[in-house]
């Protein structure tokens, strides 16, 4: 029963996709993406209506939904990082070149400033101009300005109407009204909100001949490889386009001297930074594990829920008063402890700190999971090794400790990869902060993650490309370790198991 | 066997079904240029401005026979949300936000030039006109000021500081007399704040970048590692904590008007959000320039301008050219922008109107009356965090050569790609 329902329930959400789909792609002449639509859609509805590939049906939705939030993020980053993407370069060649000549349009001074009416001619859009100071009224079609005769003019300058043209309110056909561009010698006439229009005049131009754009005498050439129109003096101009790199991306982060000169250091800072903190928040976590474990505890419940606490609050705010506690004149630290200490001011400072507030911050999970993999852990066991004569000690070292890495290992692992780009953390608390004098690029508590997000982010351009780049660097060394430490810890299951 | 045929189903459904939605994305929108807006205009705009924005943007609608809609988008993400949608072809027609995004957003080609009559230009503080002009065109219309000044408890100091050194005098002396225990709250923090020490900086003739011909901020030409800005370092350094004592970094923006609320400082250098907390807390206050250092420069403090701006992707242009020409130029809109948030509005006629019940709306301009429009050259956001290190360092007593020519080596390497 259950089996057909969630059969009708699969194949009623792949339906919906499928119409809700359908109408876009359409719309957008996407042949290939709606063929290629039908087909998986054809896919599931077979897989569900026959009694065969029994392990599939329960597969296929798991897959799909990793295929989409897991792959196809990881493949898009990857392709974006052979891009310039990011501000100034995020639209087409044609866009850029767009915003180019609109944004060198100018009113051109002395021209007549024209009250607007919006009229139809044959269902087309014109223009009824009135030239505010003569009363003169004429016509703007695309082919240019006639005169009109036999128009009633109001007040503002209206035109209440013309023979041969339907008046209309201009909302009713804005994208026509701003399509509209009227021929005049001198440049064009151009609607200005729905009352008024103006003269204007394209200071620069897009010349296709020699893919560059012209003011007067000044031109900018194309530059496909940079996506940017540049002058003989290697100025560009600030609306650009996306373009591809190649492996710029990649080999800046070597042949950057800002970059590559600082990247030991930090990643050695960011290695003792994950570790410390998947190790101190383990050891804690289970310390507490084991008191509250013990059959003679009382109030253990108690206990348990007052140290979920700190894993239950928003850890964006905690992050903050932690960040105000540390303050040296008014922070809670110096005022308890009676000291004068520049917590956040220093480099061992800050980095024991970031250390304690994530040893605060991720202790409770620690505590959770060593509970649940404790009780798993049968007490006849330490009971058999304290009969043979080993101490509490030796027993939870070579019996309670290797069972329970064991079980969470592979969390341990999880938890390191999240501490390595533990990117809130550092960025609230310290902001890669205090830095050296003489060192205005990289903080001494600096994770890569924040580090690049700031060469990426923060200079004026928000360079997607490069931070792609990065991620997939950091993406391999996080994958490298944690493929390593799990081939470790297969090991050590065998031998126990 | 027969996992390898499963594994293969699964795979080549999966594979088919990520594919479409990958091909769906890069696949053209539907061609915009059929669609005729549909009488609609969309406003983005942050919480504070959503609400004072609704009645007029209804009646807008109402005039236009058109339906109005403005959305509501969290202040931190609203010029992202904005870029992005806009390049999407999913972003509004009109958007509200400070001058100084200007410069992003025309490099992303998100926004239009506004086409302003000579009479709707002159009705706005020429600074606020200067403020959104880029390249040689006005791109939005502003509807707001702000800048910075010097809020004094008057219980403590009675009479404005005519320099930096007398404020620190004053400040010392209520510090000594036990009536103060901080002589400044100028908010520094752990990561420095390059728009608060603005003013003092430029007092002491720092400066950022150099000028263009035409007298724009040339990003080119990063003048925070110059021999004049050293020398204006130094005379922070000399304010720091080896120094006077005045700057510190544990006063930050989280505690500076707290601090100067609870009368553990005398004097706040801040803008005209920090009224409200002053007048609650019950403190007798009052609102003049920043003093600069005596025989320096003035203090001139960053102007910030907010506007409304018209998407270069907008699908009912004509509509959004008119609500910003002469929607935002009228003073009720921004008499009711003002009620929502007191920043002194950029229209003359506005600030008339407003200036009879708020005296310190008139301060506030008297103090920005020299202020510095903030570049709005997308260069200008590599200037913050190494400009904010250098500050922080020399409030602390660093060297000032040192830290200048580390911030001036950061910002010209973010600059340059």
């Amino acid at each position: 029963m259950s089996f057909l329902v969630s059969r009708i329930a699969t194949l009623a959400i792949t339906a919906a996709i499928l119409f809700y789909a359908v109408p876009p792609l359409i719309g957008a002449q996407a042949w290939v993406a709606l063929a290629i639509l039908a087909a998986a859609a054809g896919g599931v509805a077979y897989l569900y209506l026959t009694p065969k590939h029994i392990a599939a049906k329960y597969l296929v939705p798991g897959t799909i939904f990793l295929i989409i939030f897991q792959v196809l993020p990881i493949l898009y980053t990857f392709t974006v990082a052979f891009t310039n993407l990011g501000d100034g370069h995020r639209g087409s060649k044609q866009e850029a070149i767009a915003a180019i000549e609109r944004e060198s349009l100018v009113e051109i001074p002395d021209a007549p400033d024209y009250a607007l009416t919006v009229a139809l001619a044959d269902d087309k859009v014109v223009f009824l101009l009135v030239d505010q100071d003569t009363k003169a009224v004429q016509v703007g079609t695309v082919e240019g300005l006639s005169k009109l005769d036999g128009a009633e003019v109001g007040v503002t300058g209206k035109v209440l109407s013309a023979p041969g043209y339907e008046i209309i309110q201009a909302s009713e056909r804005d994208a026509d009204v701003q399509a509209l561009v009227v021929p005049t010698p001198r440049g064009a006439i151009k609607s200005s909100g729905l009352s008024r229009a103006i003269e204007l005049e394209a200071k620069r131009k897009y010349d296709a001949q020699c893919d560059c754009v012209v003011e007067g005498g000044k031109s900018w050439n194309a530059d496909d490889a940079r996506g940017y129109f540049v002058d003989s003096d290697g100025n560009n101009l600030i609306q650009g386009w996306k373009v591809n790199v190649g492996w710029a991306n990649f080999t800046r982060t070597f042949s950057d001297p800002n970059i590559s000169g600082h990247f030991l250091g930090v990643l050695i800072w960011n290695l003792v930074f994950a570790l410390s903190s998947v190790a101190l928040t383990f050891a804690l976590g289970m310390a507490v594990a084991l008191a509250l474990h013990s059959p003679r505890m009382r109030g253990t419940r108690i206990y348990r829920t007052i140290l979920i606490l700190p894993y239950a609050m928003p850890s964006f705010a905690m992050l903050l008063v932690w960040r105000d506690m540390f303050n040296r004149d008014f922070g809670l630290l110096n005022r308890v402890l009676g000291t004068d200490l520049d917590w956040l001011g220093t480099p061992t400072g800050a980095r024991l700190g970031l250390l304690m507030v994530n040893l605060w911050l991720g202790f409770p999970y620690m505590f959770l999971v060593a509970t649940g993999a404790l009780q798993a852990i049968p007490r006849e066991l330490t009971e058999a090794s304290g009969m043979d004569g080993a101490s509490p000690w030796q027993s939870f070292r070579r019996v309670t400790l290797p069972l329970l890495l064991i079980a969470l290992t592979p969390l341990l692992i999880a938890s390191f990869a999240f501490n390595f780009n533990n990117f809130n953390l550092v960025r609230f608390v310290t902001n890669g902060g205090p830095y050296a004098v003489d060192n205005s690029l990289v903080g001494k508590t600096d994770l890569l993650i924040t580090y690049t997000y700031r060469l990426a982010f923060e200079g004026g351009q928000g360079q997607l490309g490069f931070a792609a780049a990065i991620s997939t660097f950091i993406f391999a060394i996080v994958a490298t370790i944690s493929t390593i430490a799990f081939r470790r810890t297969r090991a050590q299951e065998e031998v126990y198991s | 066997m027969r996992a390898i045929r499963i594994a293969g189903v699964i795979a080549a459904v999966g594979l088919v079904l990520g594919a479409s939605a990958c091909a769906g994305d890069t696949e053209p929108q539907a061609q915009p240029s059929k669609d005729k807006g549909n009488g609609k205009l969309e406003i983005w705009a942050d919480p504070k401005r959503t609400a004072a924005l609704k009645p007029f943007a209804d009646q807008f609608g109402k005039e236009n026979g058109v339906t109005v809609t403005v959305k509501e988008i969290l202040a931190d993400t609203i010029q992202q949300t904005f870029v992005t949608g806009s390049q999407q072809g999913s972003g509004p027609d009109i958007v509200v936000g400070a001058h100084d995004w200007i410069g992003n957003l025309v490099q992303n080609g998100s926004i239009d030039p506004v086409n302003l009559t000579a009479a709707q230009k002159s009705s706005f503080e020429a600074a606020a006109l200067k403020a959104v002009t880029f390249n040689g065109q006005v791109y939005g219309a502003p509807y707001a000021m702000e800048n910075l000044a010097l809020i004094r408890n008057t219980e403590l100091v009675p009479t404005a500081p005519a320099t930096i050194e007398d404020l620190v005098k004053a400040g010392q002396d209520l510090k000594a007399a036990g009536k103060a225990s901080e002589i400044m709250c100028l908010q520094v923090g752990d990561k420095g704040d390059a728009y608060h020490i603005y003013p003092l900086f430029a007092s002491a003739g720092g400066s950022l970048f150099g000028a263009t011909a035409s007298g724009d901020p040339d990003p080119k030409n990063v003048a925070v590692g110059s021999a004049d800005s050293v020398k204006a370092f130094t005379k922070l350094k000399d304010l720091g904590e080896k120094g006077a004592g005045a700057l510190k970094s544990s006063i930050g923006g989280e505690n500076s008007i707290s601090t100067f609320t609870s009368k553990k400082c005398a004097f706040l250098i801040s803008g005209p959000w920090a009224t409200k907390d002053v007048k609650t807390a019950g403190i007798k206050y009052d609102i003049s320039p920043i003093p600069g250092f005596a025989g320096g420069k003035k203090a001139t403090p960053f102007l910030g301008v907010q506007a409304f701006y018209v998407a270069s992707k907008a699908k009912s242009k004509a509509l959004a050219q008119e609500f910003v020409a002469n929607y935002v130029t009228n003073k009720d809109v921004a008499k009711a922008l003002y009620d929502a948030e007191p920043r002194p509005p950029a229209l003359t006629a506005a600030i008339d109107l407003v200036k009879a019940t708020d005296p310190d709306l008139a301060k506030f301009l008297a103090a920005g009356k020299d202020g510095f429009p903030m570049p709005a050259i997308p260069e200008m956001s590599a200037i913050w965090g190494p400009f904010g290190n250098a500050e922080v360092a020399v409030v602390k007593g660093e060297d000032p050569a040192t830290a200048a020519a580390a911030a001036q080596t950061a910002i010209v390497a973010a600059i340059k790609k």
